[in-house]
């Protein structure tokens, strides 16, 4: 197969470059762009997010990002949240007594760690289920996370025939999200980008998912 | 806990070049600065920091060059301090690959500055950076890189500065910096004692068995910059001397 195309959706996330290069290096052809059309066209979508959710979700807004991701789910089209891109794919995010919508793709709140030292910063160690495509190889690896809010529940319940979604967690206090796979929108809460030869190897099965 | 211990190899930089000095004076050449981000990168670096220890516009540019060509090859969190005045001098070292970014005298001549960046890239992307100094037994913080001494006793500034969003703290002692005899420990200790936020030793460094002592002390990271640079220690070295003290590393 020819090299897949991954579109990094611009809406002004802090540092997409280095998310653009490291998906170069798993093999994409990578293209940073809010364009619907190109959005549409691409064989991934990938999400970035950093700073407060909030703020992420306004920036959103601006390139009516919200539905740019509904309309690739809605036809079955790969998306990758990665950090606050992830957080926002919930229903809440619960800031400092903020209360945010999120885009509302899974149901649930993301909420404040509860941990002696936050933010969770650094190379931690994550659970992962049988099956995972995304972690197959990674499973003994450290990924970087950089975070003080995150999903600490999962409550999707999905009946057969779908399958149900793959879920990895990770603890820093608290047990929370490290990942999820479920169908085409997978997402973690690391940033694989950052996170060495695993990361971009992580990138690279994201990649042969498409 | 699992998150590991950072090890952070620190490169100053002024006009493109790494260099070099004991106690910040007498700046020497250390080398390339994205080529030594990239050894370190191989030899299990968990984060790089760059020191931006020029003050001029060409030197900025420069800078700039240099986190770009770094982000390109290096796949794990850059910081970047030295010269940073303005939350836009925080969007456009992002734009050019750096994930977090060190405020210090800015900060201290503006605290306001502090929330601006916070708000708008998130506490996780704002170290601040302590020069720290002993004097009249207690800590004050220096400014310009340790040459002008304040008034300003750090472990008030630390907390103040992580009420107004600092999300971590770099802590440098001047009086350790560039001595080689080993951590600030009780530098170290008050400041852990103080904050929720992971805390990055720094300043001292010289041999391997400096690093656990640190971390005993209550640092989450360990940052050093010459020992590195001289080949006398590689980031594997230290690695395996803090996993041989029962402490978790990558």
């Amino acid at each position: 197969m020819a090299s897949p195309t991954v579109v990094v959706l611009d809406y002004g996330s802090g540092n997409v470059h280095s998310a653009a290069k490291a998906l170069e290096l798993a093999g994409a052809r990578v293209e940073l762009t809010a364009d619907r059309d190109r959005v549409d066209a691409a064989d991934g979508l990938l999400v970035p997010g950093v700073g407060a959710f909030s703020a992420v979700m306004d920036a959103l807004a601006t390139v009516r990002g919200g539905a740019l991701i509904e309309r690739r789910l809605t036809g079955s089209r790969p998306v990758l949240g990665i950090c606050v891109g992830m957080q926002v794919l919930f229903e809440h995010g619960v800031e400092r007594g903020n209360d945010t919508p999120g885009l509302g793709e899974w149901p649930g709140s993301v909420t404040e760690l509860e941990a002696p030292v936050l933010p969770h910063m650094g190379w931690n160690t994550v659970e992962t289920p049988k099956d995972t495509r995304l972690f197959a190889g990674l499973e003994d690896e450290r990924f970087y996370f950089v975070h003080s809010f995150a999903a600490q529940t999962w409550e999707l319940d999905v009946q057969p025939p779908f399958p149900a979604p793959l879920l990895t967690w990770a603890e820093h206090g608290s047990r929370f999200l490290a990942a999820v796979e479920n169908g085409p929108l997978t997402a973690t809460q690391f940033h694989p980008e950052k996170s060495g030869e695993p990361g971009i190897r992580l990138l690279k099965n994201w990649l042969a998912t498409l | 806990m699992t998150v590991a211990t950072r090890v952070i190899p620190c490169l100053d930089v002024a006009a493109g070049r790494v260099v070099k000095g004991v106690n910040f004076l007498n700046l020497r050449d250390a080398g390339d600065p994205v080529e030594l981000a990239r050894k370190y990168y191989e030899q299990g670096a968990d984060e790089i920091t760059f020191l931006d220890v020029t003050a001029t516009v060409d030197g900025r540019a420069t800078m700039y060059d240099v986190v770009r060509a770094t982000a390109e090859q290096v796949f794990i969190p850059l910081t970047v301090g030295g010269g940073v005045r303005s939350a836009d001098d925080v969007a456009r070292l992002q734009a050019h690959g750096a994930d977090k970014v060190g405020v210090n005298s800015a900060a201290i001549a503006r605290p306001a500055l502090l929330g601006e960046i916070a708000d708008r890239f998130g506490a996780q992307a704002l170290v601040l950076s302590l020069d720290v100094k002993r004097s009249g037994g207690r800590f004050v913080m220096t400014t310009h890189g340790g040459r002008t001494e304040t008034d300003l006793d750090a472990l008030d500034w630390a907390r103040e500065a992580i009420e107004r969003g600092a999300g971590e703290l770099l802590v440098n002692s001047i009086d350790a910096d560039g001595t080689k005899q080993g951590f600030d420990l009780e530098l170290i200790s008050a400041m852990r004692e103080l904050s929720q936020v992971p805390v990055i030793a720094s300043g001292g460094a010289g041999a391997v068995d400096h690093f656990a002592p640190a971390i005993t002390a209550g640092a989450d990271a360990v940052l050093a910059a010459s020992v590195f640079h001289n080949g006398e220690l590689t980031v594997g070295d230290v690695k395996q001397a803090l996993r041989a003290e029962g402490i978790l590393v990558r």
